[in-house]
């Protein structure tokens, strides 16, 4: 979580763009062409640019740059870490056009009034958005999951509404963009052992060889999944936490840290990395991308599925309300390319999730799809969307298909009511 | 032409003489490039941060008001106090082993080797590390230090420890090893100068009245050494306390100072909440640099 911001305007990138096409075309899925057909060529003639600013979707060039490709508008991108993103939301309504926040974010932001629902009859791939993020249930059977579930903050009453909806209505908050399940990481050929829970970090045979991630907001989380696991409480909501249920979970952590069950506390991506490929920690806390960046060195690393669930993240794009004319058209118009597949597609193979997986899928390989959506084997190498080697042949996704993992989240990131509380408990379990 | 010089020679001669009389103009315009430095880079800053301070604050931002609340949270917090503890803790210890290790370097520098050459040579090598990036000389201790590092494997293959040694990296011996690493020079070059200042004449002096070697270092170097003392403590005293970076990647988290727990709440955007914890470290480290000057006249005994 840095502070870092760093603005990227797509530029005629030929080479670079090129190298994306025969990454694309290695895999056998460039059916681009196709899917820009039928989107208006207006915006050619009368540039338009939107700005857009956040955490995730916003990190990537590529995006722009198709985007300027297929439909002539120009995203300019900002990206920020997401107390940052919260704050310029709310405060500095007028710097952007289209934000791309987290789900526990919008739940501060959308109150405020800064930002304009979208009216689902003209998003053109509605039916297509994964349910999850319209009842959140990814089945009929499945049960939601605690925290700031993204259909919590999903739609709003009326289009001038400031309350969120309990049931879908025709004013959606964000479209969602990146969501994935996180879990613990463990180096399989120094645990000796099944991991089967995430009670098993506070096994006393792996005292002083685990970590978990300094960041307040999703630390408290991956502690709550530990302690319901260990049996120690139930809490009513692990996203929005009593007083009590904190104190009960700070102190917990505290004696934990003080019998020096934890070796470190990571804050940055490249600190996990570093603390798992050198053998200092053998189970932790991580994010899914580190867990490549650690197999990338050659070093077994498992993002291990366990049985009490996954803490899942997710974010969207949402509309500033300054938005009218020209450029909510051309706002709409970026949604719903941004939903008819070559995105998703893209961000699936990153090892994300999309939003509407069944256009994705009409743009990615049947092995790619098999890999990384339906957990099966990998029949050839799978290729990142820069064309590096992500996986060999023969491999499984850990954790299976898109169905079993998102069919498993027992809690989506959130922002509780007592958040200045727990942040200052987290210090307090830092300092002891 | 004539004309025009004449008036040109009035206009000089006027000048000159509007110069020469308030003399305190050539004085203030002298101090001025360095007021305007002093008053743009360092009054205005810190006064903003003490004006911050005082201010309200919610996710969303900033309130111009009055309030104690942040200093009464800072100030009331046992976290607060527990982490000056430690803070002070790194910075005693950090602070004796960079004096005794910078003095006795010094020592050999001015007094054991014998020409200027070989002395500076032996200097500018004390100074090579620092060509790289401190962050950069601070991780490289951790490939060194870990539990499969350098030090515990070949400890192990020696046969002289069955078992890794836990408590080399993410502990306080590593804050403190990192942070000695990284500041013994700012010991080193100032005592190094006050040493090489020091008329030989006076240890001859000193042995002819049948001083002994100790009795000279004792009566008459080390005094004499004081103020190079006291600038290389002033020196590692506030970058000690003023540290982040090698608390946080040496401990592993584990251990806080409070430039950290500023970081932490920056990061969280509660900036007024970190401006208060900024002014009461400002006043602690200038009362330990005032402390330290009272001990020791720099100006005097230069």
């Amino acid at each position: 979580m840095t502070t870092e911001t760093k603005t990227a305007t797509p530029e005629k990138g030929i080479s670079r763009r090129t190298l994306l096409k025969t990454g694309a075309a290695a895999v056998g899925a460039i059916a681009g062409s196709g899917a820009i057909t039928g989107f208006p060529t207006i915006w050619a003639q009368n540039p338009i640019t939107l700005r857009q600013f956040g955490t995730g979707v916003s990190n990537i060039n590529a995006i722009a740059e198709k985007c300027k490709e297929d439909l002539g508008i120009t995203l300019e991108m900002t990206a920020t870490d997401s107390d940052a993103a919260a704050q310029r939301a709310v405060t500095q309504p007028d710097s952007y056009d289209i934000a791309d926040i987290e789900y526990w974010i919008a739940k501060k932001v959308f109150p405020s009034g800064v930002m304009q629902p979208m009216d689902v009859s003209k998003i053109k791939y509605y039916d297509k958005i994964v349910p999850l993020f319209i009842d959140g249930k990814l089945k009929p059977e499945s049960v939601v999951a605690q925290g700031t579930a993204p259909h919590t903050v999903g739609f709003v009453e009326a289009q001038d509404s400031k309350s969120f909806a309990k049931a879908p209505t025709q004013w959606m908050t964000l479209i969602p963009t990146i969501y994935n399940a996180d879990t613990l990481g463990i180096r399989p050929d120094l645990v000796g052992r099944e991991i089967t829970t995430w009670a098993d970090i506070m096994d006393p045979a792996f005292k002083g060889k685990t970590a978990i991630l300094n960041i307040p907001s999703i630390g408290i989380m991956d502690a709550a999944m530990i302690m319901e696991a260990m049996g120690n409480i139930k809490y009513a909501d692990k996203g929005n936490m009593t007083t009590d249920e904190i104190d009960q979970t700070i102190d917990f952590l505290i004696k934990a840290k003080q019998d020096g069950q934890f070796r470190a506390f990571w804050k940055s991506f490249d600190e996990s990395v570093n603390l798992m490929a050198s053998g200092e920690v053998v189970i932790q806390s991580m994010w899914s991308p580190a867990v490549a960046a650690v197999r990338s060195k050659g070093i077994a690393c498992k993002y291990q599925p366990l049985k009490e669930g996954y803490r899942a993240w997710g974010g969207g794009l949402g509309l500033a309300a300054h938005l009218q004319g020209a450029q909510l058209d051309a706002a709409y118009e970026y949604i719903n390319w941004y939903l008819s597949g070559w995105v998703g597609a893209y961000l699936n193979r990153q090892g994300y999730y999309s939003a509407a997986m069944e256009t994705a899928k009409a743009h990615m390989s049947e092995d790619e799809w098999g890999f990384w959506v339906e957990g099966k084997p990998a029949k050839g190498d799978i290729l990142s969307p820069e064309g590096k080697v992500m996986e060999k042949a023969g491999a499984v996704r850990d954790g299976g298909s898109f169905e079993e993992r998102m069919g498993k989240v027992a809690c989506w990131n959130s922002v509780m009511d007592e958040d200045r509380y727990m942040v200052r408990r987290w210090n307090e379990f830092i300092a002891a | 032409m004539t004309a025009v010089a004449t008036s040109g020679e009035i206009k000089a001669g006027k000048a000159s003489r509007g110069l020469a009389a308030p003399s305190w103009l050539a004085a203030w315009l002298q101090a001025t490039p360095l007021l305007l430095i002093l008053g743009f880079f360092f009054i205005l800053p810190i006064l903003t941060i003490i004006v911050v301070s005082f201010w309200d604050y919610d996710f969303a931002g900033l309130y111009p008001d009055f309030l104690t609340m942040n200093y009464a949270d800072t100030l009331g917090s046992w976290v607060t106090w527990k982490t000056y503890l430690n803070t002070l803790k790194f910075t005693a210890i950090t602070w004796a082993l960079t004096l005794f290790i910078g003095f006795w370097v010094a020592y050999f520098l001015a007094f054991h080797i014998r020409t200027t050459t070989m002395q500076m040579v032996l200097f500018l090598v004390c100074t090579v590390p620092f060509l790289t990036s401190n962050i950069i000389r601070m991780i490289s201790w951790i490939p060194v230090l870990g539990r499969n590092g350098l030090v515990n494997s070949t400890l192990i293959e020696v046969g002289i420890i069955p078992q890794p040694i836990e408590w080399l990296l993410y502990s306080d011996f590593a804050v403190v090893l990192a942070m000695v690493h990284l500041n013994t020079l700012f010991m080193v070059t100032p005592i190094f100068n006050t040493l090489m200042r020091i008329d030989r004449s006076l240890i001859e002096a000193a042995r002819d009245c049948g001083a002994s070697g100790w009795q000279v270092l004792w009566n008459v170097i080390l005094p004499l050494a004081k103020p190079g003392m006291a600038i290389g403590s002033i020196f590692v005293v506030t970058l000690v306390m003023a540290d982040f970076s090698t608390v946080q990647v040496m401990s592993g988290g584990q251990s806080a100072s409070v430039a950290l727990m500023m970081k932490n709440q920056m990061s969280l955007l509660q900036y007024p909440a970190a401006a208060a914890n900024a002014v009461v470290l400002l006043v602690v480290v200038l009362l330990m640099v005032a402390a330290i000057l009272r001990v020791v006249d720099i100006r005097k005994e230069l």
